[in-house]
């Protein structure tokens, strides 16, 4: 009957090596690097505090990396005015200012399409190279399209490696450290809105903004996948996202969306309002609207 | 001098003003004040300072006012839940020339280069 038992011979030499192995194990994880949310407020000190030494001293000015945390009762939410936009692109160079994106290779987190007033907006007709000397061209209106900031993300699912998530206050982040570059996400996001470090990012000391948040704008190193924060080292000091600021014509808003007076919730209340692939169910949190 | 409200060519001020702003059926002395030039004046005939001069547009332009003062048109700056900048309508519209001109565009994105190129 011995060798119809199921449960396999296992001697005493073969169970400890196997314990040793395990505990082994165990103790390499736990050893090893921490996932942000498993970080000790102390810790986490000493680490922003390493990366500022670091960035401070390759750049030769003195940079702050933020880490701080999602305010209580906020979810961010944005709002843009496809009325209003004239397609200038102050946007997409004051985003690349603000957010340390490599010049070279060229990373660009909005991309402003140019479409035909008379197909409405459709992607396969839209042009993200136009070039005339003015804009607004004629018979033409434009849709500037960064991450969507979705509520259902696609991209933070098939993340192998938990390095992107959403934070309580409705951002999607990236913790750089733990990107492996494998763009999954990138082939799961439907709006094109991740960017992949293809180089070495170049950024001069000028370029360099100083002011940085962990999960935001801190320079990145070659091989990780970057996207919009809504400008978390702004907006959860209580700023303004940079595209906001530098809009000419005004036609983008941010806000709370858990606030009834903010300016975001009477455009959802009052405007009509349309989200970017709406049949996919990613539930962006970034609107677009037609004001007039 | 006695003011002259009849509707005619300016020759010999303000002569780099051009009104393209329903001029067919409005002049100077409809916002400015005849009176008192450092002040406007509503419909009514009730004064405005220039610093608020969105009453004077939004007798007009309701919709706008009440977007604007909801947060929704215009730009604002600052802090999204403190301290907001607001601009005022001439801030952005000339107010003789409301309609927005053409702007050139900042740098078009690299079209991504072909692999060996």
């Amino acid at each position: 009957m011995d060798s119809m038992s199921l449960t396999p011979k296992v001697n005493r030499r073969q169970f400890a090596s196997c314990a040793a192995a395990a505990a082994a194990g165990w103790l390499l994880t736990a050893c090893g690097p921490r996932r942000l949310s498993e970080v000790s407020p102390a810790r986490l000190k000493e680490l922003l505090a390493g990366m500022e030494r670091q960035y401070s001293a390759k750049y030769g000015k003195a940079v702050t990396v933020s880490g701080a945390q999602a305010i209580p009762g906020v979810e961010f939410a944005y709002a843009l005015d496809l009325s209003r936009c004239i397609g200038c692109r102050r946007c997409v160079h004051a985003c690349v200012e603000e957010n340390n994106q490599s010049r070279d290779p060229e990373v660009q987190w909005i991309k402003v399409f140019s479409m035909e007033k008379s197909k409405g907006v459709d992607f396969t007709e839209a042009d993200p190279y136009y070039h005339p000397a003015e804009v607004p061209e004629e018979g033409h209106f434009y849709v500037p399209v960064a991450c969507q900031q979705c509520r259902n993300p696609p991209c933070t699912k098939v993340c192998p490696t938990g390095a992107t998530w959403t934070d309580p206050d409705g951002i999607v982040v990236i913790d750089y450290d733990w990107c492996i570059g494998c763009r999954y996400c990138m082939a799961a996001c439907p709006y094109g809105a991740r960017h992949f470090n293809w180089g070495e990012p170049t950024l001069s000391r000028d370029q360099l903004n100083p002011s940085t948040h962990y999960l935001g704008n801190r320079p990145r190193p070659k091989g990780v996948v970057e996207k919009c924060t809504f400008c978390i080292q702004r907006t959860r000091a209580g700023r303004y996202p940079a595209c906001v600021e530098v809009c000419p014509v005004g036609a983008r808003k941010f806000g709370n969306l858990l606030d009834p007076d903010s300016e975001i919730r009477y455009i959802i209340e009052h405007k009509r309002v349309l989200v970017l692939k709406q049949d996919l169910n990613t539930m962006p949190k970034f609107f677009y609207f037609y004001a007039t | 001098m006695p003011v002259n409200r009849t509707r005619r060519e300016l020759a010999d001020m303000h002569t780099d003003i051009v009104l393209k702003h329903d001029e067919e059926h409005r002049w100077c002395l409809d916002c400015h004040d005849a009176a008192n030039r450092d002040q406007l004046h509503l419909a009514s005939g009730e004064p405005v300072s220039f610093d608020q001069s969105y009453q004077l547009c939004g007798q007009c332009h309701g919709e706008k006012l009440r977007d604007w003062r909801a947060g929704v048109h215009g730009r604002r700056t600052g802090d999204w839940n403190g301290h907001k900048k607001y601009l005022l309508c001439a801030n952005c519209h000339n107010p003789h020339q409301p309609r927005f001109k053409a702007i050139e565009p900042k740098p078009a994105p690299k079209r991504p280069t072909p692999p060996g190129k």
